[in-house]
Protein backbone atom coordinates (compact mmCIF):
# COMPACT_ATOMS: atom_id res chain seq x y z
CA UNK A 1 0.00 0.00 0.00
CA UNK A 2 1.30 3.44 -0.89
CA UNK A 3 2.08 5.60 2.16
CA UNK A 4 -0.43 8.24 3.14
CA UNK A 5 0.18 11.71 1.76
CA UNK A 6 1.10 14.38 4.26
CA UNK A 7 -1.96 15.72 5.98
CA UNK A 8 -2.73 18.79 8.02
CA UNK A 9 -3.33 18.25 11.73
CA UNK A 10 -7.09 18.61 11.48
CA UNK A 11 -7.41 16.16 8.66
CA UNK A 12 -5.49 13.46 10.46
CA UNK A 13 -8.92 11.98 10.81
CA UNK A 14 -8.47 9.35 13.45
CA UNK A 15 -7.63 12.03 15.98
CA UNK A 16 -10.17 14.56 14.76
CA UNK A 17 -13.10 12.20 14.40
CA UNK A 18 -12.76 9.47 16.98
CA UNK A 19 -14.97 6.50 16.27
CA UNK A 20 -14.84 4.51 19.51
CA UNK A 21 -18.16 2.79 18.91
CA UNK A 22 -19.86 1.55 15.81
CA UNK A 23 -22.94 3.70 16.42
CA UNK A 24 -23.10 6.64 18.76
CA UNK A 25 -26.10 6.45 21.07
CA UNK A 26 -28.32 9.00 19.39
CA UNK A 27 -30.99 8.70 22.05
CA UNK A 28 -33.59 7.77 19.44
CA UNK A 29 -36.71 5.82 20.33
CA UNK A 30 -36.46 4.04 16.99
CA UNK A 31 -33.55 3.38 14.64
CA UNK A 32 -35.63 2.85 11.51
CA UNK A 33 -35.92 5.71 9.05
CA UNK A 34 -37.55 6.45 5.72
CA UNK A 35 -36.52 8.54 2.74
CA UNK A 36 -38.63 11.71 2.77
CA UNK A 37 -40.86 11.96 -0.31
CA UNK A 38 -42.97 15.00 -1.24
CA UNK A 39 -46.01 12.70 -1.66
CA UNK A 40 -45.87 11.76 2.04
CA UNK A 41 -45.33 15.17 3.65
CA UNK A 42 -49.04 15.69 4.39
CA UNK A 43 -49.45 12.27 6.05
CA UNK A 44 -46.27 12.69 8.08
CA UNK A 45 -47.12 16.15 9.38
CA UNK A 46 -50.70 15.04 10.21
CA UNK A 47 -49.85 11.67 11.79
CA UNK A 48 -46.50 12.42 13.46
CA UNK A 49 -45.46 8.77 13.16
CA UNK A 50 -43.03 7.09 15.51
CA UNK A 51 -39.96 6.97 13.30
CA UNK A 52 -36.24 7.12 13.99
CA UNK A 53 -35.32 9.64 11.31
CA UNK A 54 -36.03 10.97 7.85
CA UNK A 55 -33.43 11.04 5.13
CA UNK A 56 -33.27 13.53 2.26
CA UNK A 57 -31.16 13.80 -0.86
CA UNK A 58 -29.16 16.95 -0.20
CA UNK A 59 -29.44 18.21 -3.78
CA UNK A 60 -33.26 18.28 -3.67
CA UNK A 61 -33.03 21.00 -1.00
CA UNK A 62 -30.47 23.24 -2.64
CA UNK A 63 -33.04 25.68 -4.00
CA UNK A 64 -33.09 29.11 -2.35
CA UNK A 65 -36.54 28.82 -0.76
CA UNK A 66 -40.10 27.73 -1.36
CA UNK A 67 -42.24 24.78 -0.23
CA UNK A 68 -39.41 22.18 -0.03
CA UNK A 69 -37.71 24.17 2.75
CA UNK A 70 -41.03 24.91 4.50
CA UNK A 71 -41.82 21.20 4.57
CA UNK A 72 -38.37 20.15 5.66
CA UNK A 73 -38.36 22.73 8.45
CA UNK A 74 -41.67 21.36 9.74
CA UNK A 75 -40.35 17.78 9.61
CA UNK A 76 -37.05 18.73 11.22
CA UNK A 77 -38.86 20.31 14.18
CA UNK A 78 -40.15 16.85 15.13
CA UNK A 79 -37.67 14.31 13.79
CA UNK A 80 -33.92 13.69 13.44
CA UNK A 81 -32.67 14.20 9.90
CA UNK A 82 -30.12 12.41 7.76
CA UNK A 83 -28.65 14.33 4.81
CA UNK A 84 -27.57 12.01 2.02
CA UNK A 85 -25.63 13.62 -0.81
CA UNK A 86 -25.66 12.25 -4.34
CA UNK A 87 -23.61 14.93 -6.08
CA UNK A 88 -20.22 15.43 -4.41
CA UNK A 89 -18.50 12.90 -6.70
CA UNK A 90 -16.07 11.82 -3.98
CA UNK A 91 -14.74 9.01 -6.19
CA UNK A 92 -13.78 11.37 -9.02
CA UNK A 93 -10.19 11.64 -10.12
CA UNK A 94 -10.75 15.38 -10.53
CA UNK A 95 -10.82 17.89 -7.63
CA UNK A 96 -14.06 18.36 -5.69
CA UNK A 97 -16.56 20.99 -6.80
CA UNK A 98 -16.05 23.47 -3.96
CA UNK A 99 -19.20 25.41 -4.88
CA UNK A 100 -21.17 22.24 -4.32
CA UNK A 101 -19.40 21.58 -1.03
CA UNK A 102 -20.41 25.09 0.07
CA UNK A 103 -24.03 24.33 -0.80
CA UNK A 104 -23.87 21.18 1.31
CA UNK A 105 -22.24 23.09 4.18
CA UNK A 106 -25.08 25.65 4.10
CA UNK A 107 -27.66 22.87 4.24
CA UNK A 108 -25.89 21.18 7.16
CA UNK A 109 -25.71 24.50 9.01
CA UNK A 110 -29.42 25.15 8.43
CA UNK A 111 -30.83 21.74 9.36
CA UNK A 112 -28.25 20.31 11.82
CA UNK A 113 -28.66 16.70 10.64
CA UNK A 114 -27.84 13.77 12.92
CA UNK A 115 -26.19 11.94 10.01
CA UNK A 116 -24.44 13.04 6.80
CA UNK A 117 -23.51 10.59 4.08
CA UNK A 118 -22.18 10.34 0.52
CA UNK A 119 -21.04 7.65 -1.91
CA UNK A 120 -17.89 5.89 -2.95
CA UNK A 121 -18.67 6.77 -6.57
CA UNK A 122 -18.21 9.53 -9.11
CA UNK A 123 -20.84 11.43 -11.03
CA UNK A 124 -19.12 14.52 -12.45
CA UNK A 125 -16.46 14.61 -15.14
CA UNK A 126 -15.06 17.65 -16.92
CA UNK A 127 -17.88 19.93 -15.81
CA UNK A 128 -20.67 17.51 -16.74
CA UNK A 129 -22.91 15.97 -14.09
CA UNK A 130 -24.07 12.51 -15.17
CA UNK A 131 -26.82 11.97 -12.55
CA UNK A 132 -25.68 8.44 -11.71
CA UNK A 133 -23.34 6.90 -9.16
CA UNK A 134 -20.54 5.61 -11.38
CA UNK A 135 -17.98 3.02 -10.28
CA UNK A 136 -14.38 3.95 -9.53
CA UNK A 137 -11.43 1.65 -10.29
CA UNK A 138 -9.89 0.75 -6.93
CA UNK A 139 -6.26 1.77 -7.36
CA UNK A 140 -3.76 3.24 -4.87
CA UNK A 141 -3.88 6.55 -6.76
CA UNK A 142 -7.64 6.79 -6.44
CA UNK A 143 -7.45 5.75 -2.78
CA UNK A 144 -5.27 8.80 -2.08
CA UNK A 145 -7.68 10.98 -4.03
CA UNK A 146 -10.77 9.75 -2.14
CA UNK A 147 -8.99 10.22 1.19
CA UNK A 148 -8.14 13.80 0.22
CA UNK A 149 -11.73 14.45 -0.85
CA UNK A 150 -13.18 13.17 2.39
CA UNK A 151 -10.64 15.14 4.42
CA UNK A 152 -11.71 18.23 2.51
CA UNK A 153 -15.43 17.57 3.12
CA UNK A 154 -15.05 16.75 6.82
CA UNK A 155 -12.81 19.77 7.36
CA UNK A 156 -15.31 22.10 5.70
CA UNK A 157 -18.33 20.64 7.50
CA UNK A 158 -16.50 20.11 10.80
CA UNK A 159 -18.48 16.89 10.84
CA UNK A 160 -17.85 13.22 10.34
CA UNK A 161 -19.51 11.80 7.25
CA UNK A 162 -20.48 8.26 6.32
CA UNK A 163 -19.28 6.75 3.04
CA UNK A 164 -21.59 4.31 1.20
CA UNK A 165 -20.58 1.19 -0.72
CA UNK A 166 -21.87 1.38 -4.32
CA UNK A 167 -24.03 -0.97 -6.33
CA UNK A 168 -22.06 -2.02 -9.41
CA UNK A 169 -22.64 -3.81 -12.69
CA UNK A 170 -19.00 -4.30 -13.68
CA UNK A 171 -15.54 -3.55 -12.37
CA UNK A 172 -12.12 -2.71 -13.85
CA UNK A 173 -9.07 -4.70 -14.79
CA UNK A 174 -6.82 -2.09 -13.16
CA UNK A 175 -8.52 -2.42 -9.76
CA UNK A 176 -5.96 -3.84 -7.32
CA UNK A 177 -7.75 -3.21 -4.00
CA UNK A 178 -10.84 -5.04 -2.77
CA UNK A 179 -13.78 -2.71 -2.21
CA UNK A 180 -14.06 -3.69 1.46
CA UNK A 181 -10.36 -3.00 1.95
CA UNK A 182 -10.66 0.32 0.09
CA UNK A 183 -13.55 1.43 2.32
CA UNK A 184 -11.74 0.30 5.46
CA UNK A 185 -8.59 2.20 4.49
CA UNK A 186 -10.52 5.39 3.65
CA UNK A 187 -12.34 5.21 6.99
CA UNK A 188 -9.15 4.47 8.92
CA UNK A 189 -7.24 7.34 7.34
CA UNK A 190 -9.99 9.98 7.41
CA UNK A 191 -12.01 8.99 10.46
CA UNK A 192 -15.17 8.86 8.37
CA UNK A 193 -17.75 6.21 9.11
CA UNK A 194 -19.35 3.83 6.64
CA UNK A 195 -22.88 3.55 5.36
CA UNK A 196 -23.52 -0.12 4.63
CA UNK A 197 -26.08 -0.47 1.85
CA UNK A 198 -27.09 -4.11 2.16
CA UNK A 199 -29.06 -4.04 -1.09
CA UNK A 200 -25.98 -2.69 -2.88
CA UNK A 201 -23.95 -5.55 -1.41
CA UNK A 202 -26.45 -8.05 -2.76
CA UNK A 203 -26.86 -6.40 -6.19
CA UNK A 204 -23.13 -5.95 -6.77
CA UNK A 205 -22.23 -9.41 -5.49
CA UNK A 206 -24.72 -11.19 -7.75
CA UNK A 207 -23.72 -9.02 -10.71
CA UNK A 208 -20.03 -9.78 -10.16
CA UNK A 209 -20.58 -13.49 -9.52
CA UNK A 210 -19.54 -13.30 -5.87
CA UNK A 211 -20.99 -14.40 -2.54
CA UNK A 212 -22.69 -11.51 -0.67
CA UNK A 213 -22.02 -13.24 2.67
CA UNK A 214 -18.31 -13.29 1.93
CA UNK A 215 -18.41 -9.57 1.13
CA UNK A 216 -20.16 -8.84 4.43
CA UNK A 217 -17.70 -11.05 6.32
CA UNK A 218 -14.89 -8.88 4.91
CA UNK A 219 -16.72 -5.59 5.57
CA UNK A 220 -15.38 -3.45 8.45
CA UNK A 221 -18.66 -3.58 10.36
CA UNK A 222 -17.30 -1.70 13.37
CA UNK A 223 -17.17 1.45 11.22
CA UNK A 224 -20.83 1.30 10.15
CA UNK A 225 -22.94 4.25 11.30
CA UNK A 226 -25.98 3.66 9.09
CA UNK A 227 -27.56 0.93 6.97
CA UNK A 228 -29.57 1.30 3.76
CA UNK A 229 -32.18 -1.17 2.53
CA UNK A 230 -33.91 -0.91 -0.85
CA UNK A 231 -35.56 -2.94 -3.56
CA UNK A 232 -33.91 -4.05 -6.81
CA UNK A 233 -35.08 -5.24 -10.22
CA UNK A 234 -33.94 -8.63 -11.46
CA UNK A 235 -33.50 -10.07 -14.95
CA UNK A 236 -31.28 -12.31 -17.02
CA UNK A 237 -28.88 -10.70 -19.47
CA UNK A 238 -28.56 -11.69 -23.15
CA UNK A 239 -26.25 -14.56 -22.13
CA UNK A 240 -28.62 -15.80 -19.41
CA UNK A 241 -26.49 -14.46 -16.54
CA UNK A 242 -28.35 -12.80 -13.63
CA UNK A 243 -28.42 -9.00 -13.76
CA UNK A 244 -29.77 -7.04 -10.79
CA UNK A 245 -30.56 -3.34 -11.10
CA UNK A 246 -30.48 -1.07 -8.04
CA UNK A 247 -33.86 0.44 -8.91
CA UNK A 248 -35.27 1.53 -5.50
CA UNK A 249 -38.70 0.99 -7.05
CA UNK A 250 -40.13 -1.85 -4.95
CA UNK A 251 -40.06 -3.51 -1.54
CA UNK A 252 -36.81 -4.83 -0.05
CA UNK A 253 -36.13 -8.39 -1.27
CA UNK A 254 -36.12 -11.32 1.17
CA UNK A 255 -32.44 -12.28 0.59
CA UNK A 256 -31.54 -8.67 1.48
CA UNK A 257 -33.58 -8.89 4.70
CA UNK A 258 -31.68 -12.09 5.55
CA UNK A 259 -28.33 -10.35 5.06
CA UNK A 260 -29.60 -7.42 7.13
CA UNK A 261 -30.44 -9.75 10.02
CA UNK A 262 -26.94 -11.15 9.86
CA UNK A 263 -25.52 -7.62 10.04
CA UNK A 264 -27.62 -6.35 12.95
CA UNK A 265 -27.04 -9.57 14.89
CA UNK A 266 -23.43 -8.42 14.93
CA UNK A 267 -23.91 -4.63 15.08
CA UNK A 268 -26.91 -4.18 17.32
CA UNK A 269 -29.49 -1.47 16.64
CA UNK A 270 -28.15 0.79 13.88
CA UNK A 271 -29.90 3.64 12.03
CA UNK A 272 -31.53 1.80 9.11
CA UNK A 273 -33.13 3.51 6.13
CA UNK A 274 -35.79 2.17 3.79
CA UNK A 275 -34.92 3.84 0.47
CA UNK A 276 -37.60 4.30 -2.14
CA UNK A 277 -37.11 6.58 -5.14
CA UNK A 278 -39.57 5.34 -7.79
CA UNK A 279 -43.09 3.88 -7.81
CA UNK A 280 -43.58 5.51 -4.41
CA UNK A 281 -46.26 3.60 -2.42
CA UNK A 282 -48.71 5.19 0.03
CA UNK A 283 -47.12 6.28 3.32
CA UNK A 284 -48.46 3.34 5.42
CA UNK A 285 -46.75 0.83 3.09
CA UNK A 286 -43.34 2.45 3.42
CA UNK A 287 -43.82 2.97 7.14
CA UNK A 288 -44.62 -0.73 7.59
CA UNK A 289 -41.33 -1.63 5.88
CA UNK A 290 -39.45 0.62 8.28
CA UNK A 291 -41.33 -1.02 11.16
CA UNK A 292 -40.12 -4.41 9.98
CA UNK A 293 -36.52 -3.21 10.32
CA UNK A 294 -37.29 -1.74 13.73
CA UNK A 295 -38.96 -4.98 14.89
CA UNK A 296 -35.88 -6.96 13.86
CA UNK A 297 -33.67 -4.63 15.87
CA UNK A 298 -36.00 -4.67 18.88
CA UNK A 299 -35.99 -8.48 18.86
CA UNK A 300 -32.20 -8.66 19.17
CA UNK A 301 -30.93 -10.30 22.35
CA UNK A 302 -29.61 -7.83 24.90
CA UNK A 303 -26.00 -8.90 24.51
CA UNK A 304 -25.93 -8.44 20.72
CA UNK A 305 -23.78 -5.33 20.98
CA UNK A 306 -21.00 -7.18 22.75
CA UNK A 307 -20.13 -9.00 19.54
CA UNK A 308 -18.63 -5.92 17.97
CA UNK A 309 -17.70 -3.63 20.81
CA UNK B 1 -2.66 1.35 -17.55
CA UNK B 2 -5.18 4.18 -17.68
CA UNK B 3 -4.88 6.94 -15.12
CA UNK B 4 -7.97 7.45 -12.95
CA UNK B 5 -8.75 10.66 -14.83
CA UNK B 6 -8.42 9.05 -18.28
CA UNK B 7 -10.46 6.07 -17.13
CA UNK B 8 -13.31 8.30 -15.98
CA UNK B 9 -13.18 10.52 -19.07
CA UNK B 10 -13.37 7.47 -21.33
CA UNK B 11 -16.22 6.02 -19.26
CA UNK B 12 -18.20 9.28 -19.31
CA UNK B 13 -17.68 9.81 -23.03
CA UNK B 14 -18.94 6.29 -23.82
CA UNK B 15 -22.00 6.86 -21.61
CA UNK B 16 -22.98 10.09 -23.34
CA UNK B 17 -22.37 8.77 -26.86
CA UNK B 18 -23.91 5.35 -27.40
CA UNK B 19 -22.21 5.30 -30.82
CA UNK B 20 -18.82 4.90 -29.15
CA UNK B 21 -17.46 1.46 -28.25
CA UNK B 22 -17.61 0.61 -24.56
CA UNK B 23 -14.39 1.39 -22.64
CA UNK B 24 -11.49 -1.05 -22.65
CA UNK B 25 -10.37 -2.74 -19.44
CA UNK B 26 -13.80 -3.47 -18.00
CA UNK B 27 -14.17 -6.64 -15.98
CA UNK B 28 -17.35 -8.70 -15.83
CA UNK B 29 -17.72 -12.26 -14.56
CA UNK B 30 -17.40 -15.14 -17.03
CA UNK B 31 -20.63 -15.61 -18.97
CA UNK B 32 -21.96 -12.07 -18.43
CA UNK B 33 -22.78 -9.84 -21.40
CA UNK B 34 -20.31 -6.97 -21.03
CA UNK B 35 -22.13 -4.72 -23.52
CA UNK B 36 -25.34 -5.10 -21.56
CA UNK B 37 -23.58 -4.37 -18.27
CA UNK B 38 -22.19 -1.12 -19.61
CA UNK B 39 -25.59 -0.32 -21.13
CA UNK B 40 -27.01 -0.24 -17.57
CA UNK B 41 -24.92 2.88 -16.91
CA UNK B 42 -25.89 4.42 -20.26
CA UNK B 43 -29.52 3.79 -19.43
CA UNK B 44 -29.28 5.05 -15.83
CA UNK B 45 -27.74 8.33 -16.98
CA UNK B 46 -30.15 8.88 -19.87
CA UNK B 47 -33.25 7.96 -17.84
CA UNK B 48 -32.10 10.05 -14.88
CA UNK B 49 -31.73 13.16 -17.01
CA UNK B 50 -34.84 12.54 -19.14
CA UNK B 51 -36.98 12.07 -16.01
CA UNK B 52 -35.50 15.20 -14.46
CA UNK B 53 -36.64 17.13 -17.54
CA UNK B 54 -40.04 15.42 -17.56
CA UNK B 55 -40.68 16.38 -13.94
CA UNK B 56 -39.78 20.00 -14.75
CA UNK B 57 -41.87 20.12 -17.95
CA UNK B 58 -45.04 18.10 -17.22
CA UNK B 59 -47.29 20.07 -19.60
CA UNK B 60 -44.81 19.83 -22.48
CA UNK B 61 -44.77 16.10 -21.76
CA UNK B 62 -48.57 15.94 -21.99
CA UNK B 63 -48.72 18.07 -25.12
CA UNK B 64 -46.31 15.92 -27.13
CA UNK B 65 -46.94 12.55 -25.45
CA UNK B 66 -44.55 10.45 -23.35
CA UNK B 67 -42.66 8.70 -26.17
CA UNK B 68 -42.06 11.92 -28.12
CA UNK B 69 -40.95 13.70 -24.95
CA UNK B 70 -38.51 10.89 -24.12
CA UNK B 71 -36.90 11.11 -27.57
CA UNK B 72 -36.72 14.91 -27.48
CA UNK B 73 -35.39 15.04 -23.92
CA UNK B 74 -32.81 12.32 -24.63
CA UNK B 75 -31.33 14.34 -27.50
CA UNK B 76 -31.15 17.42 -25.33
CA UNK B 77 -29.83 15.66 -22.21
CA UNK B 78 -27.00 13.75 -23.88
CA UNK B 79 -25.90 16.78 -25.89
CA UNK B 80 -26.28 19.19 -22.95
CA UNK B 81 -25.82 17.30 -19.68
CA UNK B 82 -26.14 19.31 -16.44
CA UNK B 83 -23.23 21.51 -15.42
CA UNK B 84 -24.13 21.17 -11.74
CA UNK B 85 -25.22 18.32 -9.43
CA UNK B 86 -28.24 20.39 -8.42
CA UNK B 87 -30.82 18.96 -10.81
CA UNK B 88 -33.38 21.56 -9.64
CA UNK B 89 -31.36 23.94 -11.78
CA UNK B 90 -31.21 21.61 -14.79
CA UNK B 91 -33.25 22.32 -17.89
CA UNK B 92 -33.23 26.11 -18.16
CA UNK B 93 -31.92 25.76 -21.70
CA UNK B 94 -34.58 23.21 -22.68
CA UNK B 95 -37.15 25.78 -23.96
CA UNK B 96 -34.60 27.09 -26.48
CA UNK B 97 -33.90 23.50 -27.56
CA UNK B 98 -37.64 22.87 -27.95
CA UNK B 99 -38.01 26.04 -30.02
CA UNK B 100 -35.38 24.81 -32.47
CA UNK B 101 -36.47 21.14 -32.42
CA UNK B 102 -37.71 20.61 -35.96
CA UNK B 103 -39.92 17.54 -35.29
CA UNK B 104 -41.97 19.66 -32.82
CA UNK B 105 -42.52 22.54 -35.26
CA UNK B 106 -46.17 21.54 -35.75
CA UNK B 107 -46.75 22.82 -32.19
CA UNK B 108 -45.53 26.44 -32.49
CA UNK B 109 -46.69 27.25 -28.93
CA UNK B 110 -44.63 24.43 -27.35
CA UNK B 111 -41.55 26.54 -26.55
CA UNK B 112 -43.73 29.24 -24.93
CA UNK B 113 -45.33 26.63 -22.68
CA UNK B 114 -41.84 25.31 -21.82
CA UNK B 115 -40.69 28.83 -20.88
CA UNK B 116 -43.74 29.23 -18.65
CA UNK B 117 -43.04 25.90 -16.92
CA UNK B 118 -39.45 26.93 -16.26
CA UNK B 119 -40.57 30.28 -14.82
CA UNK B 120 -43.07 28.40 -12.62
CA UNK B 121 -40.26 26.19 -11.31
CA UNK B 122 -37.94 29.14 -10.72
CA UNK B 123 -40.72 30.85 -8.75
CA UNK B 124 -41.35 27.66 -6.75
CA UNK B 125 -37.70 27.44 -5.63
CA UNK B 126 -37.02 31.19 -5.37
CA UNK B 127 -35.82 32.79 -2.16
CA UNK B 128 -38.55 33.47 0.40
CA UNK B 129 -39.53 37.03 1.29
CA UNK B 130 -42.52 38.69 2.95
CA UNK B 131 -44.74 40.28 0.31
CA UNK B 132 -45.45 43.99 0.60
CA UNK B 133 -49.10 44.94 1.13
CA UNK B 134 -50.80 48.06 -0.15
CA UNK B 135 -51.02 49.19 3.50
CA UNK B 136 -47.22 49.34 3.64
CA UNK B 137 -47.13 52.20 1.12
CA UNK B 138 -50.39 53.95 1.93
CA UNK B 139 -48.78 56.60 4.14
CA UNK B 140 -46.38 57.81 1.45
CA UNK B 141 -47.18 61.42 0.45
CA UNK B 142 -48.29 61.87 -3.14
CA UNK B 143 -45.21 63.85 -4.24
CA UNK B 144 -42.87 61.18 -2.82
CA UNK B 145 -44.93 58.42 -4.45
CA UNK B 146 -43.78 59.70 -7.83
CA UNK B 147 -40.26 58.63 -6.84
CA UNK B 148 -41.29 55.33 -5.31
CA UNK B 149 -39.15 52.40 -6.35
CA UNK B 150 -40.85 49.07 -5.78
CA UNK B 151 -38.72 45.93 -5.46
CA UNK B 152 -40.14 42.82 -7.05
CA UNK B 153 -40.55 39.71 -4.92
CA UNK B 154 -37.67 37.26 -5.64
CA UNK B 155 -40.16 34.78 -7.12
CA UNK B 156 -41.63 37.18 -9.71
CA UNK B 157 -41.12 36.50 -13.41
CA UNK B 158 -42.77 38.57 -16.15
CA UNK B 159 -42.81 36.80 -19.52
CA UNK B 160 -43.67 37.94 -23.03
CA UNK B 161 -45.10 35.20 -25.24
CA UNK B 162 -46.20 35.03 -28.85
CA UNK B 163 -48.82 32.34 -28.09
CA UNK B 164 -51.56 31.90 -25.45
CA UNK B 165 -49.19 29.92 -23.22
CA UNK B 166 -51.07 30.41 -19.95
CA UNK B 167 -54.42 29.27 -21.35
CA UNK B 168 -52.77 26.13 -22.73
CA UNK B 169 -50.89 25.53 -19.48
CA UNK B 170 -54.01 25.97 -17.32
CA UNK B 171 -55.95 23.64 -19.61
CA UNK B 172 -53.48 20.85 -18.81
CA UNK B 173 -53.38 21.07 -15.02
CA UNK B 174 -56.16 18.55 -14.35
CA UNK B 175 -55.94 14.77 -14.49
CA UNK B 176 -57.75 14.55 -17.81
CA UNK B 177 -56.92 16.11 -21.12
CA UNK B 178 -58.93 19.26 -21.69
CA UNK B 179 -62.00 19.04 -23.85
CA UNK B 180 -60.98 20.87 -27.03
CA UNK B 181 -59.24 24.00 -25.74
CA UNK B 182 -60.55 27.02 -27.56
CA UNK B 183 -57.48 29.14 -28.10
CA UNK B 184 -57.07 32.03 -30.45
CA UNK B 185 -53.77 33.33 -31.72
CA UNK B 186 -53.59 36.14 -29.20
CA UNK B 187 -50.28 36.39 -27.43
CA UNK B 188 -50.50 36.18 -23.65
CA UNK B 189 -48.02 37.89 -21.39
CA UNK B 190 -47.81 36.34 -17.97
CA UNK B 191 -46.72 37.21 -14.47
CA UNK B 192 -45.63 34.35 -12.18
CA UNK B 193 -45.21 34.90 -8.43
CA UNK B 194 -44.93 32.79 -5.27
CA UNK B 195 -45.19 35.10 -2.26
CA UNK B 196 -46.19 32.23 0.08
CA UNK B 197 -46.55 28.50 -0.54
CA UNK B 198 -48.38 28.54 -3.87
CA UNK B 199 -47.26 29.71 -7.27
CA UNK B 200 -49.78 32.14 -8.77
CA UNK B 201 -50.10 33.33 -12.36
CA UNK B 202 -51.85 36.28 -14.00
CA UNK B 203 -52.24 37.63 -17.52
CA UNK B 204 -50.55 40.93 -18.33
CA UNK B 205 -51.47 43.29 -21.14
CA UNK B 206 -48.69 44.69 -23.33
CA UNK B 207 -48.61 47.92 -21.29
CA UNK B 208 -48.61 46.02 -18.00
CA UNK B 209 -45.66 43.96 -19.17
CA UNK B 210 -43.76 47.18 -20.00
CA UNK B 211 -44.61 48.51 -16.53
CA UNK B 212 -43.06 45.43 -14.91
CA UNK B 213 -40.04 45.52 -17.22
CA UNK B 214 -39.40 49.11 -16.08
CA UNK B 215 -39.73 48.09 -12.40
CA UNK B 216 -37.35 45.19 -13.03
CA UNK B 217 -34.78 47.61 -14.41
CA UNK B 218 -35.02 49.69 -11.22
CA UNK B 219 -37.32 52.38 -12.56
CA UNK B 220 -39.54 54.51 -10.31
CA UNK B 221 -43.32 54.39 -10.35
CA UNK B 222 -43.21 57.40 -12.66
CA UNK B 223 -40.76 55.71 -15.06
CA UNK B 224 -42.84 52.55 -15.13
CA UNK B 225 -46.09 54.42 -15.67
CA UNK B 226 -44.60 56.39 -18.58
CA UNK B 227 -43.35 53.15 -20.18
CA UNK B 228 -46.74 51.52 -19.75
CA UNK B 229 -48.70 54.46 -21.18
CA UNK B 230 -46.33 54.68 -24.16
CA UNK B 231 -47.15 51.06 -24.99
CA UNK B 232 -50.85 51.19 -24.14
CA UNK B 233 -52.67 54.50 -23.88
CA UNK B 234 -55.47 54.55 -21.34
CA UNK B 235 -53.93 51.81 -19.19
CA UNK B 236 -55.34 51.79 -15.63
CA UNK B 237 -52.24 51.86 -13.43
CA UNK B 238 -54.30 51.97 -10.21
CA UNK B 239 -56.04 48.73 -11.16
CA UNK B 240 -52.71 47.14 -12.16
CA UNK B 241 -51.10 48.09 -8.83
CA UNK B 242 -54.07 46.65 -6.94
CA UNK B 243 -53.73 43.36 -8.81
CA UNK B 244 -49.94 43.26 -8.37
CA UNK B 245 -50.22 43.90 -4.62
CA UNK B 246 -53.02 41.34 -4.50
CA UNK B 247 -50.81 38.62 -5.99
CA UNK B 248 -47.87 39.59 -3.74
CA UNK B 249 -45.55 40.81 -6.50
CA UNK B 250 -43.48 43.20 -4.39
CA UNK B 251 -41.11 42.62 -1.49
CA UNK B 252 -39.89 46.12 -0.63
CA UNK B 253 -39.64 49.74 -1.68
CA UNK B 254 -37.47 52.83 -1.46
CA UNK B 255 -38.05 56.48 -2.26
CA UNK B 256 -35.63 57.76 -4.88
CA UNK B 257 -34.22 61.26 -4.38
CA UNK B 258 -36.25 63.63 -6.53
CA UNK B 259 -34.33 65.02 -9.51
CA UNK B 260 -32.73 68.40 -9.02
CA UNK B 261 -34.92 71.05 -10.68
CA UNK B 262 -33.61 72.04 -14.08
CA UNK B 263 -31.55 68.86 -14.49
CA UNK B 264 -32.72 66.60 -17.25
CA UNK B 265 -33.77 63.15 -16.15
Amino acid sequence: MTPAPDRAAFSAGERSFPCPRAQPDLGWTSHAGVGLKPQHIGDIIAQQPQIGFFEIHAENYMGAGGPPHRHLTAIRERHPLSIHGVGLSLGAAAPLDTEHLERLAALVLRYEPALISEHLAWSSQDGRFLADLLPPAYTPALLRQVIDHIDQVQSRLSRRILLENPSTYLTFEESTIEETEFLDEVARRTGCGLLLDVNNVYVASINLGRDPSAYLAAFPLSRVGEIHLAGHASRLDANGAPLLIDAHDRAVAEPVWALYRWVIDRLGPTPTLIERDADIPPWPVLYAEAQRAQDLMTALPGDALALVR
Amino acid sequence: MLSSADRQEQFAAAILDAGRPIPIGLWTPPGADRQERFAVYRNNVAVGLIEALRSSYPVVDRLVGGAFFTAMARMHALAHPPRSPVLLDYGGDFPAFVAAFEPASALPYLADVARLEWAWLEAYHAADAVALTIEDIRGIPAEAALHLRLTLHPSVRALAFTHPALTIWRGHQGQNDPAELSIDDDAEHVLVARPEADVATMILSAGELRFLDAITLGGTLTDATEAAVAAQSGIDIGDLLARLFGIGAFAGFSIAAPPIPGESR
